[in-house]
């Protein structure tokens, strides 16, 4: 089996670094008349929002879909990614003739406030100091990033949305969407996703951050004034979630105890297994492309989420006289955010009257299966988005 | 193996009792069909009958087909997914040719009268007398093409005659508001005619259930 060591542009990390201030993706810049409101009570002014649209918006403005990404993604949906070169993240979901068809619908992705890749995050350059935030940037939660994409929406000229889509984290934010939006959404569809971060994906979060933070090259969120990276600490946060991404079975089917280039264990600590050689990769390649402190911004942000927190602690309330039509996906080998957390959500639909389908697609892939190519995912987008268009133009 | 009586085809029957179920639904009403297969009686419904419907079904064939149509369906098990349904949460719950085939019939049918203002079960008739005959003079299980499964495969775990729901329906204190029994022919069968007739001559039956005396929650 071939190592995983893939091509990454040699200059990937300073190509990253320029695309915090200066992404090679659509821009949205909105002034200090027009500040984020954000859930902790601060402001962030300007904003900035990196984004990406594919296909044609129509004459009514009634056929834009959303893509919500997920943690470390970016909105770079369906076209090469500027900094790794590879092709988009959900490419085999969003394009001409693909599940969610950009021949039919006008599909837009933002960067979340916090990423960076040209939404304003902790890289991106503090226009008060001319340095970039770091640390100085006020926490963001799934709220703020919905109601930024709001603000993003709303310069486009798009009243109501046809879809808002997104997989885990960008799951979060449909439904934070549906929740806060019901009239602009008109079908809402949570893939691989929950209510709320629930407490053991705090815990992994947890280790990650603080191994971005153990890290010396970290100097307390300062690194980039400092010229220096926190590079083992990402690398490492990376591989202890990426294992959270996969299943005990997938890992097995994949690895299983293969040994990488090697007839026997060599009696130290290189990588001696496939699956350390691989999460090596996965860190290393990861650090190439995404900035530490807007990895610690945005788990955060994950770990923050609670819709039925603001609703008394009833669900149900949150969704209460909704219009939105739902279709709920999760995968039963996905233990990051396990068919009981989107269960929950679709028995609070039903509490609620809301119109909901839900469907468990059987895989082995764990969380990561809502990237992957899953034929029944793809079936079932496909057939909730075309019935409901026939329905919203009938 | 020769079935003893002319077999009934079986997509034509199960037309049928569709058929008289979306007659006993008013029209515009909240419509949960339990076991909805791909879907066809709740776009019936929809339809005929302008209802509101929600599917629960179990496969994931039958999930993907109901979407493709439009409907609202959870992929799920009638034995275990009805609690997270709130109480007279809708007009009628319907489940049609499936209590055979549930782990717990009287449990399920107690949370469909919990749900539903008004419940609609269909189901073949054990008692019919082609089955009595199988199993009286062949000394085996049926196998029809209306009940084409052999005994150890079938999905079917928990047949029953007519005249056993009646006796479930009054264990767990259900009015049945009508009672229709389709012939193997699939015509209505007459309304006066005594039970043990229906029980004998009924390929399948239709019953519509409430249960006027369960006090309303309140708020």
């Amino acid at each position: 089996m071939a190592s995983y060591r893939q091509s990454i542009p040699v200059d990937g990390a300073s190509q990253a670094r320029s695309e915090a201030d200066t992404p090679s993706s659509r821009v949205m810049r909105f002034g200090l008349d027009q500040p984020l409101r954000l859930d902790s009570g601060q402001f962030i002014a300007p904003l900035q929002i990196g984004y990406q649209t594919y296909g044609t918006l129509n004459a009514d403005r009634s056929n834009a879909i959303l893509v919500c990404h997920a943690l470390t993604g970016d909105q770079h949906v369906a076209s090469d990614n500027p900094v790794t070169g590879k092709p988009g993240w959900w490419e085999t979901v969003v394009g001409p003739g693909k599940p969610i068809d950009t021949d039919r619908f006008f599909v837009i992705c933002s960067n979340v406030v916090g990423g960076c890749m040209g939404s304003t995050g902790p890289a991106s350059t503090n226009p008060e100091t001319g340095e970039p935030y770091g640390l100085d940037l006020p926490l963001i939660t799934i709220p703020d990033m919905v109601r930024a994409q709001a603000m993003l929406v709303d310069a486009l000229g798009i009243d109501q949305l046809f879809c808002v889509a997104g997989g885990s984290m960008g799951g979060m934010q449909v439904l934070q969407w549906a929740v806060a939006y019901p009239e602009r959404v008109f079908t809402a569809l949570p893939i691989a996703t929950g209510p709320r971060h629930s407490s053991q994906n705090i815990a992994f979060h947890e280790v990650g951050r603080q191994a971005i933070m153990a890290d010396p090259d970290w100097r307390g969120g300062r690194y980039l004034a400092e010229g220096t990276s926190p590079r083992k600490g990402l690398a490492v946060a990376r591989m202890a979630a990426h294992i959270t991404y996969m299943s005990d079975e997938g890992l097995h089917r994949k690895f299983g105890r293969n040994l990488q280039d090697r007839d026997r264990v060599a009696f130290g600590f290189d990588a001696d297994f496939q699956i350390e050689s691989y999460l090596r990769h996965q860190g290393l390649s990861f650090v190439e492309r995404f900035d530490a402190n807007s990895y610690l911004y945005v788990t955060r942000a994950m770990d923050y989420f609670d819709i039925a927190a603001d609703y008394g602690g009833r669900l149900a309330n949150a969704f209460m006289g909704s219009k939105t039509r739902f279709c709920i996906v999760s995968f039963t080998s996905d233990w990051l955010f396990p068919t009981v957390e989107s269960k929950t959500v679709v028995r609070a639909l039903n509490a609620s009257g809301a119109s909901v389908s839900f469907v468990e697609i059987e895989t082995d892939r764990g969380h990561d299966a809502f990237l992957l190519d899953e034929p029944v995912l793809f079936a079932s987008i496909r057939g909730f988005l075309s019935s409901a268009a026939a329905a919203r133009w009938k | 193996m020769q079935p003893l009586a002319a077999p009934v085809h079986g997509e034509l029957s199960k037309r049928l009792d569709l058929l008289v179920i979306s007659e006993l639904v008013e029209p515009g009403s909240r419509v949960l069909d339990v076991g909805c297969g791909d879907g066809e009686l709740l776009a019936l419904l929809a339809e005929k009958r302008g209802v509101e419907g929600r599917g629960i079904e179990l496969s994931q064939s039958g999930v993907n087909q109901c979407l493709a149509r439009g409907l609202s369906v959870i992929q799920g098990n009638a034995d275990t997914d009805l609690v997270d349904y709130p109480d007279d949460s809708f007009d009628y719950v319907v489940l049609s040719q499936t209590i055979q085939a549930t782990v717990h019939p009287r449990r399920v049918l107690t949370e469909m009268l919990r749900i539903g203002r008004r419940v609609i079960v269909s189901f073949p008739n054990f008692g019919h007398w082609t089955v009595r005959m199988s199993l009286g003079f062949r000394g085996r299980m049926p196998v029809t093409e209306n009940l084409p499964y052999s005994w150890y495969d079938t999905p079917n775990i928990h047949f029953c005659t007519i005249r056993d729901f009646v006796q479930l329906c009054r264990d767990v204190e259900a009015d049945i508001e009508r009672a229709v029994a389709l012939d193997v022919g699939g015509t209505r069968m007459t309304l006066n005619a005594p039970w043990w007739f229906w029980n004998l001559f009924g390929q399948q039956a239709v019953f519509l259930l409430s249960h006027p005396d369960r006090p309303k929650p309140s708020g």
